[in-house]
């Protein structure tokens, strides 16, 4: 049995840890979180230890693994302790907030020999994995143009600061939903050589953007779009959405289905045909032990244990993949700071002001 | 039984669709419409979430109570997304506090301070029980439901004395039956018993895909065929992942399924699965 501990108890810690804890190869050993109200609930209805410091438990419990579900700005300092202790690691994304820190990290972890892994989970949803196993086989030909896209009903009015959306602590738009689709693009092809026109939005929050929108300039000439808006009310959850553009066809992904347009010549694959071919979650999705949320988050999960088992960490979400995402978030804050200020739409202030100076000059 | 994910922009297949049925059902009126095309069908029961717009829809059967003398509801809480969005936000604690009722009930204030303070599940969870039941006032609501996003949380966990304070709540204020949604069917049916819940309602996917069949499509079949519970299939044509007749065919060779609960937007689906699930499940 892998022994395991949970630690910070949100929504995604919480849901980890009633998904691990059903795990035939896990034993979950502990949990650790500030909140002295949750874990006095969860001792006394599920009888799981419980402790308000991290470091003892690690001291204490002799852990195979820990998950960190912990506000953005605490994984560097847990993720460090976790690997000292010769622990394997799952972490919440967004990775690292300091890219330094977190090559050390990744460097830590290879030297270690320990399974690295964060919780970028649409890299286990089935229709994004389509798009990667058809890009792998060139399907589109050449491909010149990505569109990576998210939305989402997240803000919605002026909210107290609290760590989500306060981007030095990892909040924000850009980390929480941005990373996602930039994590995508990062999957499938690499990260960008440069980005341009980085617009970091505010709509209703105080200390973090609420849109991002930009242009990527990823290898090989290939051309990419990001736009995302967590204040979108319009769309009941978060939807995610690439679409892929090549010399042979095109593809549209979201979380529920695969759409493959592929033009008319002889290389076509046995399996597809020429026009459209689509693939749905219901035949994309392999079953899991056990389905809280989606399927994406077991699987993350189980293939975290699985690689465990073998003691083997050459792991798809690797820190060294994620600090790429991480790195990608950091051209685009740079360059949205590059732009002059008079010109950038940094509140709506801002917007109207441009538009006053427009029309009086 | 007819579901309701259709009325909200639920679909497992395509979001496009669920954007057009999320226009399409916009005005609680288009949802009547369709519910009375189902009742015409004989469709009598209506398993619905706790999403704000159904009380609008309660609000009509309330009024119409005698074009409908036989109807049911059979409510499915809670309506999870607004608690996980408040859980993310405010913490656990502050969460539930936002949730109970904040007119000063005495109640509430009982059954709701002294529990958060005692950190007892009991008093919350009754509580925001019967916030969740207030649209269905005046109803027939003889079976309830919990969630499967909550009832698999808390399987997970291993809350199992949840699962009871559920039941004994729904039997002793509401006189009906509890029953819980759930993708991992086996696995539940387990941890009620252990908690004393006999021959339950358990609603799950059942379907020939073994789509969101958790413990797999062998252990559904077992569990059917070897243990005493009543089951009720959802998800029996996978979002349109399989032929309706193949779908209906497979789920009526199955032992002790004796109820399906599907959703459908079209006079002629609706007409067309009914017939076959007459057709089908009462020839067993």
């Amino acid at each position: 049995m892998i022994k395991i501990a949970v630690v910070g108890l949100g929504k995604m810690g919480l849901s980890h840890q009633s998904m691990i804890n059903m795990h035939p190869d896990v034993e979950l050993v502990a949990v650790c979180d500030s909140s002295r109200f949750v874990l006095d609930m969860l001792e006394k209805y599920t009888g799981v230890k419980v402790y308000t410091n991290y470091s003892k438990m690690l001291k204490a419990e002799g852990l195979d693994a820990v998950i960190i579900a912990t506000p953005s700005k605490l994984h560097e300092p847990m993720i460090r302790e976790a690997l000292e202790h010769d622990l394997h690691v799952f972490c919440e994304k967004p990775f690292c907030l300091d890219q330094e820190e977190g090559a050390r990290l990744v460097d830590l972890a290879e030297q270690k020999q320990l399974v690295n892994q964060v919780g970028y989970h649409y890299r286990f949803v089935g229709a994004f994995q389509e798009v990667k196993r058809l890009l792998e086989q060139g399907i589109l030909g050449t491909v010149s143009h990505v569109k990576a896209e998210a939305y989402g009903p997240v803000v919605l009015k002026p909210t107290g600061a609290s760590w989500r959306n306060t981007r030095s602590e990892g909040g924000g738009c850009l980390y929480d939903y941005a990373a996602h689709p930039l994590n995508l693009v990062n999957w499938y092809f690499g990260m960008p050589d440069a980005v341009g026109g980085t617009v970091l939005n505010k709509i209703f929050s105080q200390d973090s953007e609420d849109e991002v929108y930009a242009s990527l300039f990823l290898p090989n000439g290939v051309s990419g779009q990001l736009s995302v808006n967590w204040s979108d009310e319009s769309y009941r959850r978060m939807t995610t959405k690439i679409t892929i553009t090549g010399t042979q066809g095109r593809i549209y992904a979201d979380r529920q289905e695969c759409q493959l347009y592929l033009r008319d010549s002889k290389k076509i694959p046995t399996d597809l045909m020429a026009g459209w071919n689509v693939r749905y979650t219901t035949e994309l999705t392999d079953s899991v032990w056990f389905y809280v949320r989606g399927e994406e988050y077991s699987a993350e999960l189980d293939y975290f244990i699985q690689k465990i088992k073998r003691t083997d960490n050459n792991n798809i979400n690797s820190f060294a993949n994620s600090l790429q995402t991480d790195r990608t978030i950091n051209l685009l804050i740079e360059d949205n700071n590059s732009i002059p200020s008079n010109t950038a739409t940094n509140n709506q202030q801002g917007m109207s002001k441009n538009w006053w100076q427009r029309v009086v000059s | 039984m007819f579901g309701d994910n259709q009325f909200f922009g639920v679909n497992h297949m395509s979001e496009e669709k669920a954007r057009a049925q999320s226009m399409r059902f916009r005005d609680t009126s288009a949802i009547i419409e369709v519910l009375d095309i189902a009742y015409e069908a004989g469709i009598k029961t209506f398993m619905c979430t706790t999403h704000d717009r159904i009380g609008e829809v309660c609000e009509y059967f309330r009024k119409n109570s005698d074009r409908y003398p036989d109807y049911q509801f059979y409510p499915g809480m809670p309506y999870a997304h607004k608690y996980a969005n408040a859980v993310t936000d405010y913490g656990i604690s502050g969460a539930i506090k936002r949730f109970l009722p904040d007119d000063g009930l005495f109640d509430a204030v009982v059954r709701g301070g002294s529990s958060i303070a005692k950190k007892e599940i009991d008093g919350i969870a009754t509580l925001l029980i019967d916030a969740e039941m207030k649209m269905f006032e005046g109803l027939s609501t003889p079976v309830i439901f919990l969630q499967n996003v909550v009832t698999d949380f808390l399987l997970g966990l291993g809350m199992k004395d949840a699962f009871r304070i559920f039941a004994d709540h729904i039997k002793n204020r509401y006189n009906a039956e509890p029953a819980f949604f759930t993708m991992n069917m086996p696995k539940l049916l387990d941890v009620l018993e252990e908690v004393g819940i006999e021959n339950p309602i358990i609603c799950s996917s059942i379907n020939k895909l073994g789509f969101r069949m958790c413990g797999g499509i062998e252990a559904y079949e077992q569990t059917l065929a070897n243990r005493q519970f009543r089951p009720v299939a959802m998800s029996v044509l996978a979002s349109g992942g399989i032929p309706p007749r193949e779908a209906i065919e497979y789920v009526s060779h199955l032992p002790k399924v004796q109820s399906i609960v599907f959703g459908a937007s079209s006079r002629g689906n609706i007409l067309q699965t009914k017939a076959l699930i007459d057709e089908l499940l009462d020839n067993q």
